[in-house]
């Protein structure tokens, strides 16, 4: 399960904030519709179609001659120094081709070059280069760009342009354009002769311009599709998912054996030592009983204590591995009786209709505890707001309090370790705070209710 | 004085039962699951009943369960909840029907015996009896000025966080070192300002405290 990347989302699981923004893009996306705004569609992609031809092959033939030369140098040994410089222009030659894909048609092509390593030699760069498959993957897409992708961002324009030379024709035309061949000029299929034909041409014009006006943006999605195609890694989610997951797993070992050495170092300076004292207490009461039974009664007051204090620690220590009410009652009551402990008033409204797992509530109530906890100790708020709630497989938390803003993940603030510990459940942390507040943070974990 | 009680751990069960019975209570049952519990609840009509909020075989709040649905299906029924953990939540659920009779204590209260014993002789005789930590949770919060509890004085907020102990007025006249008497006149202005009828007194003083839980909802 942890494979699947979640539906609909293309974006990369460490990248929260564009994902949250993405569907508000595509829901505006849609909302355009009506002939106007077509008809301006298809003006832009004839216009970018053009311009991204009229780039892209020079560039890719550029881009593909000096990776072939760069590479042909190797055994002679400039190719060692030239090829990291070349492969890197291909790549943000390809990396600029991604955006416009995504921009411009919301084609998203994943991007997954092997990190190179800062400050390795030419040599290393080079090979470590050449090795990857991305690499090659580039290199086989250029000469397809060159080729069909060239044709597939020019078809849009010349489908607007080409209808206005058959209304240019009709309009009378005709003759310079016949004078000028000095012989049949055809338009498309049609051999221009006189005022007739050139009539027919500007319908077959007019027939292609129609044409176009539906199809052009089409047309330049197609072409995104093929150099997605192409250049699109089939590993590329995949490696990209490994990557993610390699690190989140780390961070969650590291954060448990931080834990277990805190909760070991609590245990034996608190209740631990509490029941030594408790032991030896009780050892000098047993020889105190008959000689001093005064004395006795006071140590045992004093037992008695250490055995209320000793349990007083082993409550508060449960309370950080595992809070009694959240395994009671689940994490709505949990983060309603968190909230009855702050000293901020506190509005908790959950809409949960079961419980998620208990790794996830866990995670999920840590998180809510440590915002909170953060926006007692620094927003200098009046009012916090808690909403929970499950919809589309998310777990969705916002926290809100009405305080002084500022609030950012990193700088040391424990946002960061909320961040990371969410992000073992490939949960996502959102924080908006503009100086002067309001904050709110916004949490979701991908999670089924049961 | 029967009592029903219910208890998983078997040290902590056999210990109350012996406490209990000490002290000249009938222990009329001594069960250890949630649905045995809610049978001996319907059928054996006790006095007082004494209850863990944890019990098998879910180990989640079966015993805080029982003891409200035993209090639905039976107004009135004296409870006393114990658990490991206090939470004004649960505080304020058991006491949401205002009929008093409950009592809400970490399972340490049972060190002092003749504290302990006290407390569950006041819950069967319709009284209240939470547990300070209860209590000192509310204290950290602020009071609004707008709400009821926001004009009471601080020395009326001390008498209402020991009325919320379950302290009868010469217990709380003892532990503030005052007579008996002011205390009465503090626990009227108490009443007055929050807004409480002149009715039973028991019950006053429930829905006072009932009113010092909600603060800060």
């Amino acid at each position: 399960m942890y494979l699947a990347p979640p539906p609909d989302r293309g974006a990369k699981p460490s990248d929260p904030v564009p994902r949250l923004r993405e569907t508000d893009g595509m829901t505006t996306e849609t909302k355009k519709s009506g002939g106007d705004s077509r008809a301006r569609g298809m003006v832009s992609a004839a216009a970018r179609g053009l311009g991204l031809a009229l780039v892209a092959l020079p560039g890719a033939v550029l881009c593909f001659t000096l990776t072939l030369v760069s590479v042909a140098l190797i055994p002679i040994g400039v190719g060692i120094v030239t090829t990291p410089w070349v492969l890197t222009g291909v790549r943000a030659f390809a990396d600029w081709r991604r955006l416009l894909a995504a921009q411009w048609c919301g084609v998203r092509i994943p991007s997954a070059y092997r990190p190179i390593p800062e400050g390795a030699n030419p040599w290393t760069r080079t090979f470590g280069m050449l090795g990857d498959p991305a690499t090659w993957r580039d290199l086989r897409w250029l000469p397809v760009d060159m080729t069909a992708g060239f044709v597939t961002a020019l078809l849009p324009a010349v489908l607007v342009l080409y209808p206005l030379e058959g209304f240019a024709l009709a309009a009378g035309l005709w003759r310079v354009f016949t004078d000028a061949t000095g012989g049949t000029y055809w338009y498309l299929f049609v051999p221009i002769t006189g005022q007739v034909t050139a009539v027919v041409a500007g319908v077959l014009g007019a027939v292609l311009l129609v044409f176009a006006h539906f199809f052009t943006t089409r047309l330049l999605h197609a072409h995104f599709r093929l150099t997605r195609a192409v250049l699109a890694a089939n590993q590329g989610e995949l490696s990209e998912r490994v990557r993610v997951l390699t690190e989140t797993r780390r961070d969650a070992v590291d954060t448990s054996a931080a834990e277990l050495r805190r909760i070991e170092r609590d245990l034996h300076d608190g209740a631990q030592a509490r029941l030594v004292a408790m032991g030896m207490d009780l050892g000098t009461i047993e020889m105190l009983l008959d000689k001093n039974p005064e004395q006795a009664k006071q140590l045992l007051a004093q037992a008695r204590k250490s055995s209320a204090d000793a349990l007083a620690e082993l409550r508060d220590l449960v309370r950080g591995i595992h809070p009694p009410v959240l395994a009671e009652r689940g994490l709505g009551d949990a983060v309603r009786a968190l909230a009855l402990r702050l000293p901020i008033a506190t509005e908790v409204n959950v809409e949960l209709p079961g419980r998620a797992e208990a790794p996830v509530e866990s995670a999920a109530y840590f998180a809510v505890s440590e915002v909170l906890t953060n926006a007692v100790k620094h927003a200098d708020a009046e009012r916090i707001w808690v909403d929970l709630h499950h919809a589309d497989t998310m777990l969705r938390v916002s926290i809100t309090d009405n305080g002084k803003g500022g609030a950012r993940i990193g700088a040391g603030s424990g946002l960061a370790g909320v961040e990371r510990r969410l992000g073992t459940f490939d949960g996502v942390l959102a924080v908006s705070s503009p100086a002067g507040g309001p904050t709110m943070v916004t949490m979701e974990i991908p999670c089924a209710l049961s | 004085m029967r009592v029903v009680l219910a208890e998983d751990l078997f040290l902590l069960r056999d210990g109350l039962v012996r406490l209990l019975e000490a002290h000249d209570f009938e222990i009329a049952a001594a069960v250890e699951t949630g649905p045995e519990l809610a049978r001996a609840l319907a059928e054996l009509e006790p006095d007082v009943a004494v209850v863990d909020v944890r019990l098998p075989p879910t180990h989640t709040d079966e015993g805080l369960q029982c003891a409200l649905q035993a209090r639905r299906d039976r107004p009135g029924l004296p409870v006393l909840v114990l658990s490991q953990h206090v939470e004004q939540l649960y505080a304020r659920e058991l006491l949401a029907d205002g009929t008093g009779g409950v009592g809400y204590l970490l399972k340490d209260r049972v060190f002092d015996a003749a504290q302990f014993v006290d407390a569950v002789r006041r819950v069967a005789a319709g009284g209240t009896a939470m547990d300070p930590q209860v209590i000192q949770q509310l204290l950290s919060r602020r009071a609004a000025d707008d709400q009821p509890l926001g004009r009471l004085t601080p020395r009326e907020l001390e008498v209402l966080e020991q009325m919320a102990q379950g302290r009868s007025n010469a217990a709380i006249a003892g532990k503030l070192v005052v007579t008996e008497r002011a205390i009465a006149k503090h626990t009227a202005n108490i009443f007055a300002k929050l807004g409480l009828e002149v009715s039973d007194d028991d019950n006053r003083r429930v829905l006072a405290v009932l009113a010092y839980l909600d603060h800060g909802r």
